[in-house]
């Protein structure tokens, strides 16, 4: 089949083992986002598609051909790398034909080639400039030229905008998506800021300890979470612990919550319930009790934080919607089902 | 932090003590030199102040010119087999572990601590037919019979790029370990191969630290007159060795002065050539 398969890939350094049985498939033209904390072993895993790292076992596949142990130079990908690693002794169209020179080409295609990237980066006309000379996102962009400069099958980038300020990564994440696009290449980035990989993706691979925990769309990760750990990481939620007695009737924080349901069979679960869908109402009738302990008036949210038994929920709500609550008023605490996710122990 | 340039004569009063140490044991000694190289010779004696041309005319024969460019060849011929050598030999060492680096580290700076003269007759026992290196080719039925290797021009090149060798990995490695180990990465992924990758990226990157180091090494291998002695032939003795003979065993003062002035100039030529295709290439 046509795109990247992980099969089982496993990399240990000594004793330790970085990437665990990691299986994923990346059908063609798709852009994939690697989402994890630091040390969850995604660059591992991008260097590894790369070529840079061998894996201790498993095996990679890019259309239906085993490239496990084809060294990186033979791949044909295009790779940015974390600290862009231009060639500080070429100029911008230098370092954007260095893999067309290196294969050869003749030099009036590896001119044009650079005018047509140069254009596409919105930065003709810099073919003669030092990279010295550029600012942080320029380099990006002649980064991200380079790396495409082969056309390659696959477009790998290590936390590619994370050098840049907050302002001009919005921006290049809406860039890079829509370059993606029309180019219909097959993306992988690695980052830890999921924002950026909402923006980004087709499929958000989320990782933690060196396995995967959960790879698919980014609202169906943010909506049905596989785990506590993606609910968490993913966005802010409330993490609640729910039980059930023989009959399944299910209660939550000491207090009974009819219409909720655990899977058949489970005594104990997690709901992670995001804080836009917690509705506050008033005590009693179908909600559980709590405390309001402080309202935080962010202009564009406001977040009303409600203590019950202990735990604290926090529920945010646009200004027109505005809780008509004040601290240390009791409320109710709205848990229907179709806004709790039942997580998985 | 932005420094005043120094407005009183005060503010220079730092600069005094280098500044007495560079009057004292150069500028003098040096403009002794030069004055002694115009200098009339005494036969058979010292030498009478005068302002004669002799000496320089003297060494422009097509001997000492021969010597004078067998000097500079055999300088540059160290200095790029010590950088062609010493370049991929620091580049693999700062890719290895920390405790390897410390142990070639150390091994390096104890060739250092070695003196001329031992290096000289280690390496000429190395090189002799009765307790060299061929005795073991011999015994591996590589060679027929044992032979002297020395005295050579091969066996004065050896000694003395051995001598050198420390000093340009200590000098290459600090630009070394700074370069960006992800600029290879790179260029492997952009489809060059890791050789291909040293020669189109880290050599490049690195090319005003190699000049650097090729000067340096050109200029330490200029002034050693032992081990062309103890390794070579007297055709191969460098312009050292000459200026050394004149001096001490020719009491020719004012010949040996003349010829250290000149090899200066030369030197000192030479390197500003260097810097100037640099800077000439770099603009490019």
């Amino acid at each position: 089949m046509s795109g990247l398969a992980l099969q089982n890939v496993v990399k240990e350094f000594g004793s330790f083992r970085a990437v665990n049985n990691v299986e994923l498939t990346v059908p063609h033209g798709t852009f994939v986002c690697m989402l994890g904390p630091s040390g969850c072993g995604k660059t591992t895993l991008l260097r590894m598609i790369a070529g840079l790292d061998l894996p201790t076992g498993g095996a990679i596949r890019l259309d239906g051909e085993d490239i496990t142990h084809v060294p990186t130079h033979k791949r044909n990908l295009g790779m940015v790398f974390q600290s862009l690693a231009l060639f500080p002794h070429l100029t911008v169209g230098e370092n954007i034909a260095y893999p067309l020179r290196i294969r050869k080409a003749p030099k009036e295609d590896q001119k044009r080639r650079v005018e047509e990237l140069l254009s596409m980066i919105h930065l003709s006309g810099y073919a003669d400039r030092p990279v010295s000379k550029l600012s942080g996102g320029q380099r990006q962009r002649v980064a991200i030229a380079r790396a495409l400069a082969i056309s390659p099958k696959l477009f790998l980038l290590d936390e590619p905008l994370s050098a840049l300020d907050a302002k001009l990564r919005e921006a290049m994440q809406v860039e890079l998506r829509q370059l993606q696009q029309r180019l219909g290449i097959t993306t992988i980035v690695v980052t830890h800021d999921q924002r950026e990989a909402m923006t980004m993706a087709d499929t958000v691979v989320v990782m933690n300890g060196g396995e995967i925990r959960q790879a698919a769309s980014p609202i169906e990760i943010y909506r049905r979470p596989a785990d506590s750990f993606v609910a968490d990481f993913i966005g802010q939620t409330n993490l609640i612990e729910a039980e059930a007695d023989t009959q399944g009737h299910v209660s939550v924080l000491g207090q009974s919550v009819p219409g909720l349901a655990l899977p058949s069979g489970e005594a104990k679960a997690t709901l992670s319930i995001r804080p836009e869908d917690v509705h506050l109402t008033a005590p009693g009738a179908g909600a559980i009790s709590g405390t309001v302990t402080f309202v935080r008036d962010l202009g564009g949210t406001i977040e009303t934080f409600v203590d019950v038994a202990g735990r604290q929920i926090v529920a945010v709500s646009t200004p027109r919607e505005r809780p008509d609550v004040t601290v240390g008023q009791q409320v109710g605490v709205a848990l229907t089902p179709d806004v709790c996710v039942v997580l998985r122990k | 932090m932005r420094r005043e340039p120094p407005q009183t004569v005060g503010d220079y009063t730092p600069l005094l003590f280098p500044a007495a140490m560079l009057t004292i044991f150069f500028v003098v000694p040096f403009g002794t030199m030069i004055a002694v190289s115009f200098f009339q010779r005494q036969q058979g004696g010292f030498y009478t102040p005068a302002f004669v041309f002799d000496n320089y005319a003297r060494f422009l024969t097509a001997f000492f010119g021969g010597v004078l460019g067998f000097s500079l060849m055999m300088a540059i011929a160290v200095a790029i087999c010590c950088v062609v050598l010493a370049l991929p030999f620091t580049y693999m060492l700062t890719r290895m572990a920390r405790s390897v680096q410390v142990v070639w580290l150390v091994a390096l700076l104890s060739v250092l601590s070695l003196s001329e003269v031992i290096i000289g007759f280690a390496w000429s026992t190395l090189f002799s037919r009765t307790a060299g290196i061929t005795n073991i080719l011999v015994a591996l039925g590589l060679m027929g019979e044992a032979k002297a290797l020395t005295p050579s021009f091969a066996a004065v090149l050896t000694g003395m790029v051995y001598q050198a060798f420390p000093y340009t990995v200590l000098v290459l490695f600090p630009a070394l370990v700074r370069l960006d180990p992800t600029l290879t990465e790179a260029a492997r992924t952009l489809g060059a191969s890791p050789l291909k990758a040293f020669f189109t990226v880290v050599v490049p990157a690195l090319r005003n630290t190699i000049v650097a180091t090729l000067i340096m090494v050109f200029i330490f291998a200029l002034g050693s007159y032992l081990l062309p002695q103890l390794l070579g032939r007297p055709q191969h003795w460098t312009l050292s060795v000459l200026i050394t003979d004149q001096a001490i065993y020719q009491s020719n003062m004012p010949f040996a002065a003349a010829m250290a002035v000149f090899l200066v100039l030369v030197t000192l030529g030479l390197v500003a050539l260097t810097v100037i295709a640099g800077r000439k290439g770099e603009a490019a």
